[in-house]
């Protein structure tokens, strides 16, 4: 029995470490700028398809017909030379083998500038409108962003395979000294688990431990005292908006061999984070982080066939039950601070 | 206790507790019908939270407010509302997206329907009787020219008129006043207290927070000075102006009261 | 002039643009039965819709569910009892507003995006168990439809008998065509008239206050809350009758109307048109359902063909770049075009109209005075 409970638990640990990034860039958001980004999820698709461009380009090869030969069809040969082996050889191939993890090279500076361009460009004009306007302006880009990347990917899922070192699965359960075989859990699962932890340790000890994070935390706590001290909070939260963007975009990235990323992943994803946002408290980071893995585990939990026997449908709906129950019991949610955007 | 018949208020050895802090000790206070009650006092000498214990806001730790027989502690703001008590806030709270008009009518259709009511089937233009008197009231407070902007382009003094207009159709057995004059100008100031004056002979029983002597002193029967959380000295106008104990507790002896 | 003539003068004139839409719709490409029963459908659900969030500001973004609830149970009706509209209507109508009644209780117990929130999230269950646990009922993917062996209840009391494929009929009329189209016309326009009678009506401009002033509301002695639920119940029974019109010029019902995806389409519509204003989202409805329908359906041969008089580079490159913003790509251009709106025309297209009526206006011209209860709730 324990081993079934503790396979759960791993099993809820990948996606509610992915509900934990997207949770807590929004939370980020929110708290530095007060916005309700709904856009947030398609800053995480557009990170995974950071990845398949990347893959694309590492991929992409020369077409040379050989008229000489013919295909098993009787048509002309094409022979097929990829250019990165063309050009680097083995280390081509090493490339093309490690592109999901190579592309947050990538990632990081494209997410980066599209997030400080979508807060200079369209989001700083929303700040003092109402929190309506903001959910509908940044829900029409979040719509535009996914219609953009329909028209240049197709409506298909693009799968990433992951480099061949993390296939296969890692025998936890012999790690901690059971039996053998009892507890596998696949390798990546295992690295987007370690990723996130690192991303977001990396974030709180970036807020907690330099100036920058320190001005920022105060702004979060209040805005207005800390422009009278003559800081220019304004561009570090733009700088913070960038950071969110990136930290999505990283998400989504590493979470592409887990799920094939479609051009409508983005927002199947916001409205979950939303719903972990609002359970871990509007504006808590801790709070959104520890809500993002408790929501991962407890759905991974109810899609046990023996939860599923005594509460049919359950794994569908658990996560928005816990929302609307958290909402109606305790309103900001189980780390929030009480009155934020209760009005 | 005792309620005597003409008293409309009475605040009952109210204790108000933040943890530690003693916020209100033994605050008993009695409006008595037809008058015009001030509370003055220093700031943080607990003005705010005995309005908050007024309408319901914040429970007292021990003691009650009750308001002609009926109990308010524990009551929502619209139960507190149909009993008979309305209330000017500090910053106005008007319907800034309505007109004028709206806005004056609004409260009448609490008064007349009740808290809630799907009252569809008649347009707002047979809502004849109720116009007639948001208008004569908008003519009373000097907004009838104006009565079809909207509320949000009020100057402040015009918005504070305007919501003593909405609290006025609503006949209110007690008016609260919050402030009425915080934040304007000498000019609004004074057109305010003129109009608090016609109020008045009107024989409206009112509560009014303030720490403005001069609003105070032209307009207040009876005055209560708070002070410390406790109620220091309670009087005439006269009586107060002379007391050396509302004098040091005031301010310091650093000032001393007078109107201007 | 009085105020109710106003009001009168714009609903005849509401009905008569609607009745003579297969007319003045023709030379557009639109007048055909099949979209215009759609114009008059969504038309329904965008008006309903305004009714909670143009009067109250309540921004529900879960009104898909009760639209799929209005289908479903149609559709049920159409099977177990029988196939005419009425009782099908009746009882989507009673249906979706008992989960309108639940739904909306439960969500406004809170505000602001909190509401929002919790709106999705019920909506988003709903969606869920359609497609699993609730399959017996909603037949998941494949969607509700009529079959030769409905049992249809009334239908056998009654004796009648249907030859082939059972569709939805009126009095044993059938629902297809025009006919259709007059059906769904005639509860528009009674969708219509009602939604301007509670606008103008003290119960609408409690609906307003609301939305303005909630705390002033209360301490005025309104109880709020009934208020804005029955907004959300009002407004949940539109979706519901919207929804169940939709089942009858199409009886087949699936879950994908429920997704929140649809749920934010009527509040496109809405702020298209001009959130709480009255014709607002009936234009917000038909112009979306309209360029959907004519953009969506363009491919690269018409295009071709469009840009034949340019150069032959030229015309390509027009050709590439057009065809991501039509067809498949048409929803791209809904999204920039929403964008562009919510950024710069926040009172959507009634708001554009008024801007250019007082461009137009000649300068010195006293501007009239809003007549007190046309006015919006911006």
């Amino acid at each position: 029995m324990f081993e079934v409970i503790f396979l759960q638990f791993l099993n809820g640990l990948d996606k509610g470490a992915a509900y934990a990034l997207i949770a807590l860039g929004l939370t980020l958001v929110f708290g530095t700028l007060g916005v309700v980004n709904f856009a947030h999820g398609a800053l995480f698709m557009l990170g995974a398809f950071c990845a398949v461009t990347v893959r694309m380009v590492l991929t992409m090869e020369t077409v040379t017909i050989d008229p000489e030969q013919l295909s098993p069809w009787g048509a002309p040969l094409e022979i097929r030379e990829p250019l990165m082996q063309a050009w680097l050889g083995d280390t081509g191939a090493v490339l093309v083998n490690y592109s999901v993890p190579l592309s947050l090279l990538i990632t990081i500076p494209v997410m980066f500038v599209i997030g400080v361009a979508l807060e200079r460009g369209i989001i700083k004009h929303f700040y003092k409108r109402t929190h309506a306007e903001q959910i509908l302006v940044t829900f029409g880009l979040a719509i535009v962003a996914q219609e953009v990347i329909k028209a240049f990917f197709g409506p298909n899922p693009m799968p990433q395979p992951m480099p061949d070192a993390a296939r296969g699965a890692a025998d936890i359960g012999a790690w901690l000294g059971m039996q053998a075989n009892i507890i596998t859990y696949p390798v990546w699962r295992l690295i987007y688990f370690l990723f996130a932890a690192v991303v977001i340790g990396g974030v709180f000890a970036f807020l907690q431990f330099t100036t920058f994070g320190m001005v920022v935390r105060a702004g979060m706590a209040d805005r207005e005292t800390v422009g009278l001290l003559g800081i220019n909070i304004d561009r570090r939260f733009t700088f913070m908006f960038g950071l969110a963007a990136v930290v999505a975009g990283m998400a989504g990235v590493m979470y592409t061999p887990l799920l094939p990323p479609n051009y409508h992943i983005g927002m199947d994803f916001l409205v979950l984070s939303f719903v972990v946002v609002v359970v871990g408290g509007m504006g808590s980071l801790p709070g959104a982080v520890a809500a993002g893995f408790l929501l991962g585990i407890l759905q991974s939990f109810a899609s046990m066939t023996q939860v599923k026997a005594v509460f049919p449908g359950i794994d569908q709906i658990i996560i928005y039950l816990v929302a609307v129950v958290i909402l109606l019991v305790r309103p900001r949610g189980l780390m929030g601070r009480r009155g934020v955007m209760e009005s | 206790m005792t309620t005597t018949p003409n008293v409309v208020l009475h605040v009952a050895d109210v204790h108000k507790r933040f943890g530690g802090l003693h916020a209100l000790s033994d605050i008993d206070l009695q409006v008595i019908e037809g008058e015009t009650h001030a509370i003055i006092g220093p700031n943080g000498a607990g003005k705010s939270t005995l309005l908050n214990v007024i309408i319901g806001k914040l429970a007292p730790t021990s003691g009650q407010v009750v308001f002609d027989g009926a109990v308010l502690t524990g009551r929502k703001p619209h139960q507190i509302n149909q009993l008979g008590i309305a209330r000017v806030f500090q910053t106005p709270e008007i319907f800034a997206d309505l007109s004028v008009l709206h806005n004056v009518m609004i409260p009448a259709f609490a008064k007349r329907d009740g808290a809630f009511q799907v009252n569809m089937l008649r347009g707002l233009g047979s809502e004849s009787a109720i116009r007639r008197e948001a208008e004569e009231l908008l003519a009373d407070v000097g907004l009838y020219e104006r009565r079809d902007s909207h509320a949000g382009a009020l100057s402040r003094g015009d918005k504070r008129r305007m919501e003593l207009a909405m609290c006025l159709i609503q006949h209110p057995r007690l008016l609260l006043l919050d402030e009425p004059t915080a934040g304007m100008s000498r000019h609004d100031t004074n057109t305010t207290i003129e109009l608090l004056q016609k109020i008045k002979a009107r024989g409206m029983t009112k509560v009014i927070i303030e720490h403005d002597m001069h609003v105070v002193f032209s307009l207040a029967d009876k005055i209560s000075v708070l002070s410390g959380g406790k109620i220091i000295a309670e009087g005439l106008p006269d009586a107060i102006r002379g007391n050396e104990k509302v004098q040091e507790a005031y301010l310091g002896g650093a000032h001393r009261l007078e109107a201007h | 002039m009085s105020s109710s003539r106003n009001d009168l003068l714009l609903s005849v004139g509401f009905a008569l643009v609607v009745l003579a839409m297969p007319i003045w719709l023709a030379p557009f490409g639109a007048g055909y039965p099949d979209l215009l029963q759609r114009f008059m459908i969504y038309g329904i659900f965008a008006v309903g819709f305004n009714i909670l969030f143009g009067l109250t500001g309540y921004l529900s973004f879960g009104h898909a569910a009760f639209f799929g609830v209005g289908s479903y149970t149609a559709v049920w009706s159409f099977k177990l009892l029988s196939l005419d509209a009425f009782p099908a209507l009746i009882l989507a109508v009673i249906v979706s507003g008992l989960f309108a009644l639940v739904i909306g209780y439960l969500s406004l117990r809170r505000s602001g995006i909190y509401f929002s929130i919790l709106t999705l999230a019920f909506a988003q269950m709903s969606y869920n168990l359609a497609y699993s646990v609730l399959t017996p009922i909603t037949n998941g993917e494949t969607g509700l439809q009529l079959t030769l062996r409905d049992p249809r209840v009334l239908d056998a009391i009654t004796g009648q008998t249907y030859v082939g494929q059972p569709v939805p009929t009126l009095l044993g009329q059938q629902l297809s065509g025009y006919a259709g189209f007059y059906f769904c016309a005639f509860f528009l326009i009674v969708a219509f008239v009602l939604a301007q009678r509670i606008a103008g009506s003290p119960f609408g401009m409690m609906l307003k206050a609301i939305k303005s002033n909630q705390t002033r509301m209360q301490f005025t002695g309104f109880n709020t809350r009934p208020y804005a639920l029955s907004a959300f119940l009002i407004s949940g029974m539109y979706a519901g009758l919207a929804g169940a019109l939709l089942a009858v010029t199409d009886p087949l019902a699936g879950a994908e109307r429920m997704q929140w995806t649809a749920s934010g389409e009527v509040v496109l519509m809405t702020i298209l048109g001009g959130v709480g204003t009255l014709v607002g989202p009936v234009i917000g409805a038909w112009l979306i359902k309209y360029f959907e329908n004519i953009l969506s359906a363009l491919n690269d041969q018409i295009l071709v063909r469009f840009y034949s008089f340019l150069p032959e580079g030229v015309s390509e490159l027009a050709v590439k770049v057009t065809s991501k913003f039509v067809g498949d790509g048409w929803f791209l251009t809904l999204g920039l075009v929403f964008v562009l709106v919510v950024i710069f025309l926040p009172g959507g297209i009634m708001e554009g109209v008024r801007r250019l009526a007082n461009l137009f206006r000649r300068p010195g011209a006293p501007t009239p005075r809003p007549t007190a209860h046309v006015q919006p709730a911006e």
